[in-house]
């Protein structure tokens, strides 16, 4: 196959070590859902150079999660702000960002969630931001709570929120987790320590900010996300295909 | 220069985030060829993945207004999912290489550190037979495992498996 100055510009490789492995036997669900057959490589066609393009005009934006219609909910208010930027530092704007959490005591309102430990009527758990020009982002909502789980004997999650992200292209998905800096659970849990490469891990964890946080209302937390970058041109292909 | 944020599961919890009508792309009002797209997500042990997240991509019909090309549905208790969307035309590959009518699947679930990537294609296409990917998949068998095959009344059906006997093709992005 010959390139042409028509395709798309492929998304970078993934840097070694950066990303957790399928295969992964101390988180234990992976046992039966990691493949085993090598996967195939796929240079990126515009199938997974281009996107979904989600408009607040279908995707109504939800960014005070610690309310409820007009209720508050229990817990430690925080506002978490960031920025969306890829490889090269450049912004990624007006993308969609998802994000589901359990309450303040540790509890997700979802019917799977055996957990003892209340719910809260006034605590969804679940909003949608999207980042502005600059990429940047902000909402507000409860310091999640640590809950057990059963992968190993006295296991238990670190405070994280989930993150959902999509980017300019298929390619650029993200699906990810936010957690609170000081966690003593952080250096015992599977999940967290599922990445390899320490500062990639280390990523993962929000850093307070006394800029974000607002007098008399809430703390702040910082969380930055970054995306896959484009390759430099549309000839610098990874597979020399 | 920083590097991509790691991927973390989505957890069995997901669901907080579940919208039923996700799975049907055409809901915004799209003409076109209606299909559906139902399928099943099992695991290593040929047991169905009940708490997965399956999600639909696709570059054709170019994405609009009235169509956003991205779906999304909770795997079942039997581990069935599906999807309405309208056929896609073949779109280009690289090069002068012409790829034969596909969709994007995406699947996230617990026990998936990050998101396994697949297609569906569409049995019977006559570019299934250069299509770049499909003809890069030697054993017959496997190549099998991309391509959905019709049910009658415009209805697809493709079987995803994780692992083991008949694992499904999965792609490095």
């Amino acid at each position: 196959m010959t390139a042409t100055p028509h395709d798309p510009v492929p998304f970078r490789p993934y840097v070694a070590g950066t990303q957790p492995d399928y295969d992964t036997p101390s988180y234990l669900s992976t046992h039966k859902r990691h493949p085993e057959r090598k996967l195939a490589r796929l240079p990126h066609t515009i199938t997974e150079t281009s996107g979904p393009r989600f408009s607040p005009t279908h995707f109504s934006p939800c960014a005070d999660i610690a309310k409820t219609d007009g209720h508050e909910a229990m817990g430690e208010r925080i506002i978490v702000e960031g920025r969306v930027v890829d490889e090269d530092g450049r912004p990624v704007p007006e993308t969609m960002i998802e994000i589901w959490q359990a309450n303040a005591a540790g509890r997700y309102n979802h019917e799977r969630d055996q957990h003892d430990a209340p719910l809260d009527p006034h605590f969804r758990g679940t909003g949608r931001v999207f980042t502005d020009r600059e990429g940047r982002y902000r909402y507000t909502t409860i310091k999640p709570g640590a809950y057990p789980w059963r992968n190993h004997q006295n296991a238990w999650r670190p405070n994280h929120i989930h993150y959902s992200l999509f980017g300019p292209g298929f390619a650029t998905r993200l699906v990810t987790q936010m957690y609170f800096p000081g966690d003593p659970l952080l250096a015992l849990d599977p999940v967290f320590n599922c990445v390899p490469d320490e500062v990639a891990r280390n990523r993962l964890i929000a850093s307070f900010d006394l800029e974000i946080t607002q007098p008399e209302y809430a703390l702040g937390y910082r969380f930055d996300v970054v995306l896959r970058g484009r390759g430099e041109t549309p000839f610098e292909q990874r597979e020399g295909s | 220069m920083p590097i991509a944020t790691a991927s973390q599961t989505i957890g069995p919890y997901w669901h907080l985030l579940d919208e039923k009508n996700w799975a049907d792309l055409t809901r915004f009002g799209v003409a076109g060829e209606k299909i559906r797209l139902i399928g099943s997500v099992a695991d290593g042990d040929g047991l169905p993945i009940t708490d997965g997240c399956v999600e639909l991509w696709q570059a054709d019909p170019r994405a609009a207004d009235n169509f956003v090309g991205f779906g999304r549905c909770a795997t079942d208790g039997d581990g069935n999912f599906h999807f309405t969307t309208i056929k896609p035309g073949p779109v280009p590959g690289r090069g002068n290489a012409q790829q034969a009518p596909h969709l994007a699947i995406t699947i996230l679930a617990r026990g998936l550190l990050k998101a396994l990537v697949t297609r569906a294609y569409f049995a019977g296409e006559k570019l299934n037979e250069t299509d770049p990917l499909l003809s890069s998949i030697g054993d017959p068998a496997r190549r099998q495992t991309l391509i959905a095959k019709p049910v009658g009344d415009g209805t697809w059906r493709m079987e995803i498996r994780l692992q083991g006997e008949g694992e499904t093709v999965f792609l490095e992005l």
